[in-house]
């Protein structure tokens, strides 16, 4: 839908839509008014529900990060304006929030990108004929269940529990550290780098980024199935090849799905369980440290949106050189 | 398409490809080259997602002494199914996976009802604010449930409407002590993830032609019976598929677990959460000291609850995974 046309359809004017949520009202009784109270009966339990179970919690939680939070028995709880002492703890004084938030954020960057290109990698394999495509694209699905909730949480909490030098020896029998041979090698002819580093860390973690890529895939593979197979066609007898017609047909028709992957990825990744910041967060609730907890988890959220925004910018505009 | 030589007898197949000027030859050995790497790297990334359940079900299997054996890799010597109900007793079992089974279906059904007529609103009516209440809807998505969880935890042991409680019982109600809560917050979309739900059905209805719903209207459908009769049955995919996910997701999920259901009854997830701390007092009954539980053996045994908890979802999505997958790959697709 074009733009202009979009702003006819939506633009109420104030008496307009008054009148179109009064139940009934002879005066305004037109198919759009009518049509608009349907809408809205329609929307009524999302609205209903966003005002009491989200709004209100919302706003009550940014009071809550700026008081002094006491729990009187029988009552609930007492609030006390402190001067954004909890902003200040969590940032100063707090010893491992804002080191856990810098070390998930470093990764968070790393396995964000690492994601969204594997799961464009594999949707585009998945989306070519082969046999045993069927079972291919069940096994790849398969990491939202098996990555989902409690799962992850409680194998990494194990990890956590044992002693350093058994944990070294799982994982060295368990194959995590598959790189370890060739990075040697690399570092001793004089080739490791920050870049090397970068990329080990990737390979590294490839378990959990091909766990955490099972959506990515699926809404990439959407896109690339509604290519028509005519474009390439018409490349291929023009002399394309494949290498050109995947950055002129492919990537521009699925760019858009881009932006929509790099959000979910990142906002999955921020509220993962096996998250330490979330951990941690969680750690001082159960603390009863209830204001502390609330203005570090929206020290978090704030992280989490400006992440967001600055994927979003940088996406936008490599997916509008295409947009032509 | 790329020129096929295989259906040719092999003399002909020579003159074509001397013809062609190579290019049949070499065509051929691209698309060999090509589905080989395919292969291989399809079959290295099926296999690391499926190995650690490969493992844990081995290893499950094993008595522990094989587990310091360092001859025994992946198939057990000794088999034995004592972890299994030793896991049984750890998680509290038959009872806790049958109540995660029924309250996740009864949540996710009411997730997935209100989630489907908000989709359709959002995709079909004009109504004022509505470009607003959709970008609340993506709110919802983005906030982490942590930040407003202790507020909501408030509310719900205070819950009180304008006071009325308080006059008439002498203090407000504590909601806490039953369902009710999540069952509200999931009738009104402020469940599990269900801003994603309502964005995915948005984007299947947007994509149904409009001239189907006029045309009932015209002949004097209702708005409900529209609805019901004509939209419903053709996004049945999309609708079961969202209920999968919200099932599924639930069935995992420990963060609202935790607040709301696992207060009122014994759940699976929470169980699976705390049972490492339960593992070291279950080992130390007799004993009159706590007793440090080797972590070879922990690992089992969190494994085996790992697998207990995957294996009703494994075969649900074993029967339904065309779903899963066909259907949102549809929805995608229609921006």
């Amino acid at each position: 839908m074009s733009r202009k046309k979009r702003d006819r359809n939506e633009r109420w004017s104030l008496s307009e839509s008054v009148s179109a949520l009064i139940p009934i009202n002879e005066n305004y009784d037109t198919m759009r008014s009518r049509n608009a109270r349907t809408g809205v009966l329609f929307v009524l339990p999302f609205i209903l529900g966003f005002l009491i179970f989200m709004l209100k919690p919302m706003i009550q939680s940014v009071w809550m990060s700026l008081n002094k939070v006491v729990l009187v028995p029988g009552q609930g709880y007492q609030l006390t304006w402190n001067n954004f002492e909890n902003y200040k703890y969590a940032m100063g004084v707090d010893p491992y929030f804002n080191q856990y938030l810098v070390e998930e954020v470093g990764r968070m960057a790393v396995n964000a990108i690492a994601t969204l290109v594997l799961a464009f990698v594999v949707a585009v394999i998945l989306n070519q004929k082969f046999k045993g495509r069927t079972v291919a694209r069940a096994i790849f699905f398969l990491p939202v269940i098996l990555a989902s909730g409690v799962l992850p949480g409680v194998e990494s909490q194990l990890t956590y529990n044992m002693l350093q030098g058994v944990s070294d020896e799982i994982a060295a029998q368990s194959g995590i550290n598959i790189s370890g041979a060739l990075q040697d090698l690399l570092m001793v002819s004089g080739v490791g780098s920050g870049v090397f580093d970068v990329l080990f860390q990737m390979i590294d973690a490839i378990y959990d980024i091909v766990m955490a890529s099972g959506i990515q895939i699926i809404v990439f593979l959407s896109g690339l199935s509604a290519i028509s197979p005519s474009l390439y066609e018409a490349a291929d007898v023009e002399g394309c090849t494949a290498w050109e017609a995947f950055w002129k047909i492919t990537f521009p028709m699925v760019s858009p799905l881009l932006l929509v992957n790099a959000i979910y990825t990142i906002i999955d990744f921020f509220m993962k369980n096996n998250n330490k910041v979330m951990e941690w967060i969680n750690t001082q609730f159960t603390r009863t440290r209830y204001g502390e907890s609330t203005a570090e988890s929206w020290i978090y959220f704030g992280v989490a949106l400006a992440f967001i925004g600055i994927a979003s910018f940088i996406i936008n505009r490599v997916v509008k050189q295409y947009d032509t | 398409m790329t020129l096929k030589a295989e259906a040719l007898p092999r003399s002909d197949k020579r003159s074509a490809n001397k013809k062609s000027g190579g290019y049949l030859f070499k065509s051929g050995v691209k698309r060999w080259t090509v589905s080989i790497v395919r292969g291989l790297l399809v079959f290295g990334l099926c296999f690391m997602i499926i190995q650690p359940m490969l493992t844990r079900f081995g290893t499950s299997l094993m008595q522990e002494k094989d587990l310091y054996d360092s001859t025994i890799v992946l198939l057990p010597r000794n088999v034995t199914l004592e972890n299994y109900s030793i896991v049984f007793d750890l998680t509290n079992f038959p009872r806790s996976l049958i109540n995660t089974a029924w309250t996740s279906l009864i949540v996710s059904i009411l997730q997935v009802i209100a989630c489907t007529l908000v989709g359709y609103g959002f995709a079909r009516y004009e109504f004022p604010l509505k470009r607003f209440w959709f970008a609340c809807v993506v709110l919802t998505i983005v906030v982490p449930p942590q930040t407003i969880a202790t507020p909501l935890y408030m509310y719900f042991r205070y819950f009180d409407i304008f006071g009325i409680f308080k006059t008439f019982n002498g203090e407000p109600l504590n909601l806490l002590s039953n369902l009710t809560p999540y069952l509200l917050m999931s009738a009104t979309c402020m469940g599990l993830k269900d801003g994603l739900y309502i964005y995915m059905l948005r984007q299947y209805f947007k994509g149904i032609p409009k001239s189907l719903e006029e045309a009932a209207y015209v002949d004097g459908c209702s708005t409900l019976r529209t609805f019901t009769t004509i939209m419903l049955p053709d996004a049945l995919p999309t609708v079961l598929s969202c209920f999968l996910f919200s099932f599924v997701w639930q069935w995992t999920d420990l963060f609202y677990t935790r607040n709301f259901i696992s207060k009122t009854m014994v759940v699976y997830s929470t169980e699976l959460s705390s049972i490492l701390t339960r593992m070291s007092r279950y080992f130390s009954q007799d004993a009159e000291k706590a007793i440090i539980v080797p972590p070879a053996r922990q690992q089992q045994l969190v494994s085996i609850g790992v697998l207990i908890c995957c294996i009703p979802l494994v075969i649900l999505y074993i029967f339904t995974q065309r779903t899963f997958v066909e259907s949102i790959a549809m929805s995608g697709s229609k921006e």
